[in-house]
């Protein structure tokens, strides 16, 4: 990093050659790139990436919740379109916010593969040689031991069985250990940033090669087959999805049951289904029966099917006066998510119709609130969300529903400008439990025959979810890994007896007179984790003996990190 | 499932019971922490104005498992070897510490049977509610504080700091927060629930501890940079403040790594997808990358002590922030908050 772009000020110099200009893009390639990766950056992006996110905590994003993101620009007219022009409302999509995340991934593996090299190179490496002073060091003891060098080695090898250890003789028949622990440490390190890479790959994948519909389907032994787009209500797919080729698969939903407590909060939902795999449609094998409840998805073949809402809907048979009959039960909506009281509309075209004219003063709608639960009385209102008492406020519409017009309507009302415009002309009012019967003026008979539910369903298709979990769980390890355990050293210098001028004396200068081997331990933890003083402790006590005070008079205690070391220790 | 109402409430008496015995155990370290002055001479400016580093020698983990009480070190004297002082008597400032402790152990036992009381009264873990979650992170967190306590007796002093946010915690979580014993909507009904809450109550407990130690530190980092904020010289010295909340802070991330992975799970299992930035998974995820960078930050040059001790308290900032506004004010799929 000591070349630098060098462009004297206000002189006009030679003209860079090609060459030089060479150079010069180079060098600067090199410091962006170790600027990209160096920790500084790292950390800079990493906090640029909660500050990207944090929006997202307060600002409504489509995705989960489209119907607050309405709200929103309801509530803030002026405000919203700003913000959806900088793309707020979809944050997690946004160029800039993928802009953070990308060069944050960028910068690291720019900076875990030489770590990654750096490791596996440290892994192989020898141990350090035991140091020549080791009364230095942060955790240090001294002692005699009556045998000789080779058996008080041969113990202390023992004794540290687990530690990477090396064996060195020194001159004068000196012996030393130099042994390691915690290697796991920088291996869950480099493990914790691999799995950040591999989660991301997976989530990517997902949203490339994913999908999520949602469809309504009625309990009463209706189907619902993964043909393609068209056969969902909602489609999301993801980037690379067209909705063909979906992996075929048909659910039947037999029945719905919920149970509810007494104040009406629901305890417990579940769907009776049976369910047919692309080889079952294929054979025409008999089909395969479950359940899909709360928390408890179906799953098969790495497809997923929810049970995300359920709901009623009135059964209506629509007798015309030429003795024509249609019946009919579609969705009503809850509006109410305690006692379950519904809306919704139920449209009829009269049969035997042939032309537009005439279909468009003869279209029927049964609109209105239905309540599973009534309180009974003139006006219809719900009091628990189970169909113990149902009843339904009609509101019968006769003319034009206005479903040539082009213009979509929703399912759970009718188009309010054709009553507006007089087209369409509300031709009765009246309260129905099931069995009973309304008349029009025109003789037609509108009986509401029954209750009958519908479950919302959402298929989740998203190919790499086992391998995010995979790297999440590995990224787990890592993480704990990393963090726990501790990189110490420990290293062991057996002196034999002395026995004449120039004989080796330990390293604090007193010379070990008399018989057996001095023993000299050293010890250096290398991260900034307690615990190290306990554990060279125990290790003194075992090899030296446990009544012997640590020597040196330094109390044992934990070492200074390196990288703190290199700075002087400033905190 | 039955809820048994009057023992929930006997639950509330129990967690208002702990919550007194607490403010009396503050009340004592204050006293503590206010004769320290008297009995240790260590607001004097000349010894004050000691660099940390020299006072931190001896601060490191004592060696061979004997914890001297309050050990010499955290007062801003040179080390007792070096100075040859005779050791005091037992100071009045350690007699009221020690009740303080005392009382926070009892206050700790009303507070665990207040969470027994009301999970055996529920019939499912006692953390389905703010109510009870806040209860019971500020349980973990004075636990933790206790476990940190009894290896580190001398930083004693602390009780003050630790319990002041718990008690500010626990109130509002009586009021404010304050819901009857009820059972929880079914999205709620799966052992996830256990597993993810719980983790995600012991990492903000522990995280808790490790805020408080973070802003003790700045404080104290202040007062030896330029000798204001004299009484923060009476804290433990300001690498002995970094180290407990990097420590609490590393037990705490992997914990806290393991409750947004299991919120996942249970995401899966209930919406449909593991992930979809729902406002309390945005603000977990801040939280995390945040505390990813307080740990990054201790190894990076020039981002050691001030600069990572601020991120590690705006970290803890965005943990309850998560717990307040985005359970009170913003609504998500975590219907959870079970308040009003
Ligand atoms: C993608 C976002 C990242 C996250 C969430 C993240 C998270 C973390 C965490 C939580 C730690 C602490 C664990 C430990 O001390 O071993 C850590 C350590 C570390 N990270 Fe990252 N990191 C990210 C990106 C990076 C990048 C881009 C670099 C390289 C410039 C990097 C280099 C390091 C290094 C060298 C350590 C070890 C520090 C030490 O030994 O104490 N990380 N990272």
């Amino acid at each position: 990093m000591t070349q630098t772009l060098r462009t004297p000020p206000d002189s006009p110099g030679p003209p860079p050659t090609p060459r030089r200009w060479g150079r010069d893009l180079l060098a600067l390639g090199r410091n962006t790139w170790r600027g990209l990766t160096s920790m500084r950056t790292a950390l800079i992006l990493l906090f640029l990436l909660a500050l990207a996110a944090l929006p997202g905590a307060f600002i409504p994003q489509r995705g989960p919740s489209p119907q607050a993101v309405k709200d929103y620009f309801v509530a803030h007219p002026t405000l919203a379109p700003l913000l959806d022009k900088i793309g707020v409302f979809d944050l997690f999509a946004t160029p800039w916010f993928s802009a953070v995340y990308l060069l944050l991934f960028i910068s690291l593996v720019g900076c875990l593969v030489p770590r990654t090299w750096e490791q596996v190179r440290s892994l192989r490496a020898p141990t350090v040689a035991v140091p020549r002073n080791l009364s230095r060091l942060p955790h240090h003891a001294a002692g005699t031991d009556p045998r000789d060098p080779d058996d008080v080695l041969a113990a202390a090898r023992t004794r540290l069985r687990g530690w990477k250890v090396d064996v060195r003789d020194e001159p004068g028949g000196v012996r030393t250990i130099s042994a390691e622990k915690g290697a796991l440490r920088e291996v869950g390190n480099v493990v914790f940033h691999m799995s950040l890479l591999a989660l991301l790959v997976g989530i990517a994948v997902g949203k490339l090669f994913g999908y999520e519909g949602n469809v309504i389907v009625m309990a009463d032994g209706s189907e619902f087959c993964n043909s393609g787009i068209l056969a969902y209500d909602t489609f999301r797919p993801g980037l690379r999805v067209d909705g063909t080729n979906l992996d075929p698969f048909c659910v039947d939903v037999d029945h719905f049951s919920a149970q509810y407590r007494p104040d009406g909060a629901a305890d417990s939902f579940a769907a009776d289904v049976r369910y047919s795999d692309a080889a079952q449609i294929a054979s025409g094998a008999a089909p395969t029966p479950g359940t899909i409840a709360v928390n408890e998805p179906l799953r098969f073949d790495g497809e997923r099917v929810y049970l995300l809402g359920h709901g009623y809907a009135p059964q209506f048979t629509v007798t015309f006066p030429d003795g024509a009959q249609r019946t009919q039960a579609i969705q009503w909506e809850p509006v109410d998510q305690t006692t379950f009281l519904s809306q919704g509309a139920t449209k009829f075209d009269r049969p035997g119709v042939t032309t537009d004219a005439e279909r468009r003063r003869t279209q029927l709608a049964i609109t209105g609130l239905f309540a599973p639960t009534s309180s009974g009385g003139d006006i219809v209102t719900s009091t628990y969300p189970a169909p113990t008492n149902p009843e339904v406020a009609a509101d019968v519409y006769r003319g034009d529903l206005g479903l040539d017009s082009g213009k979509g309507q929703s399912i759970y009302g009718i188009d309010q400008s054709m009553v507006d415009q007089g087209r369409l002309v509300k031709v009765a009012r009246q309260n129905l439990v099931p069995g009973q019967t309304l008349t029009l003026d025109d003789g037609t008979r509108i009986r509401f025959d029954a209750v009958k539910e519908w479950v919302n369903i959402q298929v989740s298709h998203d190919p790499a979810q086992d391998a995010v979990l995979v790297a999440a769980i590995a990224l787990l390890v890592g993480i704990t890994l990393s963090l726990t355990i501790k990189r110490r050293r420990f290293w062991v210098r057996v002196t034999p007896p002395t026995t004449g001028p120039g004989s080796p004396s330990t390293t604090d200068g007193r010379t070990v007179a008399g018989t057996g081997s001095s023993v000299e331990l050293g010890g250096l933890a290398r991260t900034d984790q307690a615990g190290y003083g306990e554990e060279f402790d125990r290790l003194r006590a075992d090899l030296l003996g446990r009544d012997r005070p640590s020597a040196g008079g330094a109390p044992a205690r934990d070492d200074v990190p390196d990288e703190q070391r290199d700075n002087g220790g400033t905190g | 499932m039955n809820v048994d109402a009057p023992l929930g409430d006997f639950g509330d008496v129990l967690f208002y019971s702990a919550l007194a015995v607490y403010i009396l155990a503050m009340l004592l370290h204050a006293v503590e922490h206010g004769l320290l002055r008297r009995t240790e001479p260590v607001a004097a400016p000349a010894t004050a104005a000691v660099p940390a580093g020299v006072a931190a020698g001896g601060v490191d983990e004592p060696g061979g498992g004997a914890v001297v009480p309050d050990d010499p070190a955290l007062t801003d004297e040179p080390p007792a070897g070096t100075t040859g002082a005779p050791r005091a008597p037992r100071p009045a400032s350690e007699r009221f510490g020690r009740m303080g402790v005392a009382l926070t152990v009892l206050g700790a036992a009303l507070h665990l049977a207040m969470l027994v009381v009301r999970g055996t009264a529920a019939h499912r873990p006692p953390w389905g509610n703010m109510y009870e979650f806040v209860a019971a992170v500020t349980l973990v967190g004075v636990v933790a504080w206790l476990v940190v306590l009894s290896r580190r007796p001398e930083l004693r002093r602390l009780g003050v700091f630790v319990l002041l946010p718990v008690i500010v915690l626990m109130f509002l979580g009586g009021t404010v927060l304050y819901t009857q014993t009820a059972p929880v909507v079914p999205a709620l009904h799966s052992y996830w629930l256990a597993i993810h809450v719980t983790a995600a109550v012991i990492s903000s407990g522990i995280l808790l501890v490790a805020g408080v130690a973070s802003v003790l530190y700045l404080l104290r980092s202040v007062h030896d940079a330029n000798g204001r904020l004299a009484w923060t010289a009476r804290l433990p010295a300001a690498d002995v403040l970094d180290r407990v909340a990097y420590r609490a802070t590393a037990v705490a991330f992997p914990i806290w790594t393991f409750a947004v992975i299991a919120g996942a799970i249970w995401a899966e299992a209930a919406w449909g997808r593991y992930w979809g930035w729902d406002p309390k998974e945005t603000t977990a995820f801040i939280a995390w990358v945040i505390y990813a960078g307080y740990l990054h930050a201790r190894s990076t040059a020039g981002w050691r002590g001030r600069k990572a001790a601020a991120v590690n308290v705006v970290g803890f900032a965005v943990m309850v922030f998560n717990l307040f506004f985005i359970n009170l004010v913003v609504t998500g799929l975590h219907s959870y908050a079970g308040v009003g």
